[in-house]
């Protein structure tokens, strides 16, 4: 086989390594739409804040310093000390959890009658509440994120696959830090799916998923629900975000990959957990198989901006439910 | 009953306004109707009957265009009617309420009524955009037909109330006013008495034959409540697990053993 | 006592259906008007006009077409930078001279183009050609609601700035990629370019927001704005009694689209003079106005007004009491900006779902009854 082809497998791989982490941030989508009907749009912003946190913890930043600094005259920056990635990973999941607390007391308790779209519209004011406050809390430079996974080109795939395709191919260029993340995905995704079969809370997250009223009448929760689901999104944002922010950097291009989960979402589903990964994979792969094929060489590139979203639009009006949603019966 | 107890006598024998042959309804693996077939008499109220989960709404979604059976075939005035999408049924002059209310909870009373005059508005958007002139004198015609209906209905008192604010039963009557401002020819009432107290229910059942009279309005209605089927309907059918069990007046069909056994929910093969 | 509709007896449809039932209110209006057109002309200097009323009238109109799609007709669209967009390029056109290629008889390509249009009419066509855009881009809207449909204008959104940024023909093969408006006049007197007067910008603009309102209103007073109103509460219904959903959703996509394209043109031309697509049209843009349809009111007119002035108003005052008057980092006012317009959306999603407009409504009764309490 040609060497072309050989490049088309190296984009197909990279797709499908971009694709897992599309699923990663779909997977919060999901969790919660699930669980409250809430399409969370801030679930982007949650990662970029969790990334900030967990980097300001790490290197000991002073949170709120520029406000301060600017209030009362100083410049300080850093306490000076730092932490191991582990304890920040901690504290910032503890972060998350408070989140968590404070929008199911302040949002979610006030809103709970209305209609999906204002509770949506709701969502787009926390993403922008939430985008303001964390770069006021940790400044908006971009930052190096290191939490000790391996980064650049995997040297041992590459040398196995070199020549493959003759004497100029140099074997196959994946970065261990996407080998790394599709692993944890796999592992997130099994774990959730663990959790919502066989746990008695992940029962309980059915039920209120299913129909809020009879899950109160058997005496669940619905406020702890919603806690605990939107803290399990907060911890899956962390890892979303830890991993992009590894990979390109934390800053704020980090919460327009919310938008890009909804083409993933659209595809396979919001109810469904294992559609938010195989669309996930479907987009990855599409955008940077599309991209190589027929955008760089006809379009002049940049295609990945928008083809995501035209490919869910096409598939939604052959099937509007996505791939593996329920399916929407309208009933008179 | 109801203290209304108005007679009825036998409707004059007239062209079936709706025909129904063989009608198959299923929902994947469900058969919600099997082998139904009844006709509607020009000018007769014809009540639908039977017990939850017969398939009663169903044939009204039938009839009224919504569903469409997978076997069979409807007769409108004895031309086989095409499936058409709802909106071009409603241009036929077939209107409807509904179960659960089905009124747009952001409009007033009197914005929903005109609603029902839709398809009679004909202006177009230029002559919308200007207003002034044709738009609105089509408007006022408009208005005008509408107040005749909320006279008739007399709710005139909620003409600008958001009808989200409304108790149920004046909710339920804003409905028939929307179906009823279009003039129609076809009258589908589903459980138009649901939810009622006595006096609501000699109110709704006044008017509905206030309609039949004046307006000589076909009406097909389901309702439960046996003593309005009773003194309102000029022919019934009873429908149970989507089958027709009963097919007469309401005396014929009030002392049929198989209607009898259906309510009492004696099992049967 | 002083604001009342007692004596206010309707004695025909006509006068029970006026916009302005109440007296008051009707003078209110006309004096409204009055000043507008005649006072403050005289009173703008260039600071005002640039930082606070151009922009308020521009996202007026761009407001009132999304309200139209997603207030009236519940259409959710996060399409409006990318329409605005379309607008604003096709102005650029037809500006500076519609042009098409056709082969020629050597098999050359031979450049056939339009003369420059008024820049009036530019605007106009602008705005036509966004409709014609938008009702491409409404047609899913058929088989796809709710958020589905949201994320289908995201596709439109991202899809034009993508196509401007790489559509040569487009931004007339300029190497920057910007598109400049040419110095361009209405009865003599320049508009667009350089060395505008503040006062013929503003009238330019007014004139576009008043006709536009005044549209909006008629449109959605009658049968078109009722069947749009049916189709948002309750679509299914909205069908069984004769609404054609086809017919409702593309009218309302190609009407919204229509004001979107005028303000995206008058935000080009008249406004900011030049534009790089992605800058200026991108999703941000898209959120700006959805911003502004939701605190002001959605399926209200006056709420759009409302809703612009708020939006535009709110980072002028932060930067000049934060950086004016404090003297903070121009950044933080920003910052400060996105956390109060998002605690402030929840906020009113909260307390006062239907916006600044019913917040004004409500004012208004107290007024009724005032020094009343009840």
């Amino acid at each position: 086989m040609s060497a072309d082809v050989y490049y088309g497998i190296e984009v197909v791989l990279n797709g499908l390594m971009t694709g897992v982490m599309y699923a990663l941030v779909a997977l919060g989508f999901v969790l919660i739409f699930k669980a409250s009907g809430v399409f969370n749009y801030a679930q982007g912003v949650m990662a970029l804040f969790a990334a900030q946190t967990l980097v300001g913890l790490q290197t000991g930043q002073i949170p709120f310093s520029h406000l301060i600094n600017a209030m009362f005259g100083l410049e300080v920056h850093h306490f000076g000390w730092t932490l191991p990635t582990v304890v920040a990973i901690a504290l910032s999941l503890c972060m998350m959890i408070l989140f968590a607390i404070l929008v199911e007391k302040l949002v979610l308790k006030h809103l709970v009658n209305q209609e999906p779209i204002i509770l949506f519209m709701a969502t787009i004011g926390l993403a922008y509440f939430l985008e303001g406050f964390g770069q006021l809390m940790w400044g908006s430079e971009i930052k190096r994120l290191d939490i000790g996974i391996p980064q650049g080109g995997n040297l041992w795939i590459e040398n196995a696959t070199a020549g493959l395709g003759g004497d100029d191919f140099y074997g196959f260029y994946i970065d261990t830090l996407d080998l790394y993340a599709a692993g944890i995905a796999i592992l997130m995704v099994a774990a959730l799916v663990l959790f919502s079969q066989y746990t008695r809370t992940g029962r309980a997250l059915r039920a209120v998923a299913d129909d809020h009223q009879a899950a109160l009448s058997v005496g669940i929760s619905l406020r702890t629900i919603w806690v605990i689901v939107w803290s399990i999104a907060g911890f899956v944002a962390l890892v979303a975000g830890a991993m992009w922010g590894a990979k390109s950097g934390v800053q704020f291009s980090l919460s327009l990959i919310a938008l890009k989960a909804l083409p993933v979402l659209m595809l396979g589903g919001f109810t469904s957990i294992p559609g938010a990964v195989v669309g996930g994979l479907i987009i990855g792969v599409g955008e940077k198989l599309f991209e190589f094929l027929i955008g760089a060489p006809f379009l002049g590139g940049a295609t990945e901006n928008w083809f995501a979203y035209m490919l869910a639009l096409v598939f939604l009006v052959f099937r509007p439910q996505g791939l593996f949603g329920e399916k929407i019966i309208e009933r008179v | 009953m109801t203290s209304e107890a108005m007679q009825r006598e036998a409707a004059a024998p007239g062209v079936p306004v709706m025909a129904l042959n063989h009608i198959t309804l299923r929902f994947g693996g469900v058969t919600a109707i099997k082998d139904i077939s009844f006709d509607i008499l020009e000018g007769e109220v014809r009540a639908i009957i039977g017990p939850n989960g017969a398939g009663k709404s169903s044939m009204l979604n039938v009839i009224s265009g919504f569903y469409h059976p997978q076997e069979g075939e409807i007769l409108y005035r004895g031309k086989p009617r095409p499936a058409m999408k709802p909106y071009e049924i409603a241009r036929m002059g077939v209107a409807r309420t509904f179960q659960n209310i089905a009124l747009f909870k952001g409009m007033s009373t009197l914005d929903n009524i005109m609603t029902g005059r839709l398809v009679q508005m004909k202006s177009g958007l230029l002559a919308q955009a200007i207003w002034k002139g044709a738009a609105e004198r089509e408007e006022i015609e408009q208005r005008e037909k509408a107040e005749r209906i909320i006279d008739f209905l007399e709710i005139q008192a909620i003409r600008k109330a958001p009808v989200g604010s409304l108790p149920y039963g004046m909710q339920k009557r804003v409905e028939l006013g929307r179906a009823l401002v279009s003039e129609p020819s076809l009258l589908l009432l589903d459980e138009p008495m649901a939810g009622m107290n006595v006096e609501e229910k000699e109110d709704m059942s006044r008017f509905i034959l206030d309609v039949n009279d004046e307006f000589g309005t076909t009406i097909a209605l389901i309702e439960h409540d046996m003593g309005v089927v009773m003194d309102i309907s000029d022919r019934v059918v009873v429908m149970d697990y989507g089958a027709k069990i009963g097919d007469g007046t309401p005396d014929e069909v009030r002392n049929d053993q198989a209607v009898i056994d259906a309510y009492l929910g004696v099992s049967h093969d | 006592m002083i604001y009342r509709e007692v004596g206010e007896f309707k004695t025909s449809y006509r006068a029970d259906r006026q916009t302005f039932p109440i007296a008051l209110d009707r003078y209110a209006y006309y004096t409204l008007l009055a000043v507008a057109f005649g006072v403050v002309p005289f009173l703008l200097n260039d600071y005002w006009v640039k930082a606070i009323v151009l922009p308020f009238l521009i996202y007026s109109i761009a407001a009132l077409g999304l309200n139209i799609l997603t207030g009236y007709c519940g259409q959710v669209s996060l399409g409006s930078g990318g329409f605005m967009a379309v607008g604003a390029y096709s102005c650029y056109k037809f500006m500076t001279g519609f042009d098409v290629y056709l082969p020629g008889e050597a098999g050359e390509w031979v450049r056939y183009a339009l003369p420059p249009i008024n820049v009036f009419f530019s605007v106009l066509l602008g705005g036509v050609t966004t409709a014609l855009v938008g009702i491409l881009f409404g047609l899913p809207s058929l088989r796809i609601k709710g958020f589905y449909l949201a994320v289908a204008t995201l596709a439109a959104q991202f899809f034009l700035v993508w196509l401007f940024n790489k559509w040569e023909w487009a931004f007339n093969y300029s190497a920057s990629g910007q598109i400049t408006a040419p110095e361009r006049a209405v009865f003599g007197i320049n508009v667009t370019g350089p060395s505008t007067a503040p006062w013929a910008t503003y009238l330019f603009c007014l004139v576009f927001a008043v006709l536009l309102a005044i549209l909006a209103r008629n449109l959605t007073r009658g049968h078109l704005g009722r069947s749009w109103m049916a189709i948002r509460d309750m679509d299914i219904a909205a069908e069984i009694i004769g609404v054609n959903p086809l017919k409702a959703k593309l009218t309302a996509f190609g009407i919204s689209s229509f004001y979107i394209g005028i303000a995206g043109a008058l935000l080009f031309a008249v406004y900011l003079g030049a534009v790089e697509v992605g800058e200026v049209y991108g999703i941000q843009k898209s959120f700006l106005v959805l911003f502004m349809v939701i605190i002001g009111g959605l399926g209200s007119i006056l709420g759009s007004f409302l809703g612009a002035a708020f939006m535009v108003l709110l980072p002028v005052a932060l930067k000049n009491l934060l950086v004016g008057q404090l003297g903070w980092a121009t950044d933080i006012a920003a910052h400060l900006d996105f956390v109060i317009v998002g605690a402030l959306i929840i906020l009113f999603l909260i307390l006062e779902p239907h916006g600044l407009a019913q917040l004004w409504r409500t004012i208004k009764q107290k007024l009724r009854l005032w020094p009343f309490p009840h």
